[in-house]
């Protein structure tokens, strides 16, 4: 079984869906406490939505010294999948280990609604089930997601085909409208270079079963499970 | 010795600052025409014990550089007072 840690923060609140998402994939997913060091064996580690120490200063710019940050960096270097949902890819970004920053949403308002978002790079853990250019409605629920770089680091980003995702234009009779929050280059998600660090800003946990009205975001768990299943079938991972 | 530190973090010039567009708005509509380019950040005052001026700024340049301000996003300016 896949082994996933979801990382609780104080503040961290969309841990429980998150779980039940992995669960409902057939993962083995457990909670790890922020003040924790071991990830327990971990084959995937999940930081999840919320607002992890109240956002206070920036979002994720505390959560990032928390104890167990220095084992998700440790299990990020060693080629482990790390997945940062909304939070989560704010932390990944303060404690670069994505480039980039996340900032408050050019209409200011927070924003909590479906989107449209098209998956770019399936060459990740967390997005190989889907076919490229995939198209998923996911909902987006944050203040600070407008990602902004150095029109260097933008270039980069591109050139590596390492956006994850992208809002896309609404399609025609959708009430949904595009770039919920002035995002460069419209990206909702992207990974570092290996493809193993993913971050994104919609929320696939509460896209992930039938009764949430919206099941786009299961791909991403399967993902993770199927990326698993081939790595013991190749004898790579110790279970 | 004890230094006072204000420390100013400012989003990035160039960089969109829609805090600051709101404002811009509000002042215009109270009948501020006069105002233009405003632009939000904030203040973060602390004490900083250290031998020197010099040793207390480079300590608040470090703090600044690791956490008080997003190198991606943001920059900032250091006033160092003697307490």
């Amino acid at each position: 079984m896949t082994r996933v840690a979801v990382v609780r923060f104080p503040g961290s609140n969309c841990d429980f869906d998150t779980l039940r998402a992995a669960e409902r994939v057939g993962a083995d997913p457990y909670f790890v406490w922020h003040r924790d060091v071991d990830l327990q064996d971990a084959d995937v580690v999940i930081l999840p939505g919320g607002f992890s120490y109240g956002d206070y200063l920036r979002s994720g710019a505390i959560a990032r010294f928390s104890p167990v940050m220095q084992a998700v960096k440790q299990h990020a270097a060693e080629g482990g999948p790390v997945l940062g949902i909304c939070n989560g890819f704010q932390i990944l970004c303060e404690a670069h280990l994505l480039p980039g920053a996340l900032m408050r949403n050019a209409g200011l308002a927070f924003v909590s609604k479906p989107v449209d978002v098209t998956v770019e790079r399936t060459a990740t853990v967390f997005t190989r089930d889907y076919e490229t250019g995939a198209r998923l409605r996911l909902p987006v629920a944050h203040g600070e997601g407008r990602f902004v770089a150095s029109p260097d680091t933008l270039r980069m980003l591109e050139a590596e085909g390492r956006v994850v995702l992208r809002y896309v234009a609404a399609t025609e009779g959708s009430p949904f409208q595009p770039n919920p929050n002035g995002s460069a280059h419209h990206i909702a998600g992207i990974s570092n270079a290996e493809g193993n660090v993913v971050g994104i800003m919609p929320h696939p946990e509460r896209a992930a079963d039938r009764i949430l009205g919206l099941t786009g975001g299961a791909g991403i768990f399967t993902s993770l499970v199927s990326w698993h299943q081939e790595q013991s079938k190749m004898g790579v991972s110790s279970r | 010795m004890t230094y006072r530190v204000h420390v100013r973090v400012m989003p990035r010039s160039g960089l969109l600052d829609p805090q600051g567009q709101a404002v811009e708005h509000a002042l215009a509509a109270l009948g501020f025409e006069e105002a233009g380019a405003v632009r939000v950040g904030r203040a973060i005052e602390l004490d900083v014990a250290a031998g020197s001026r010099d040793e207390a700024e480079a300590r608040a340049r470090q703090m600044c550089d690791k956490l008080l301000a997003n190198p991606v996003t943001e920059d900032y300016l250091l006033d160092v007072e003697e307490d």
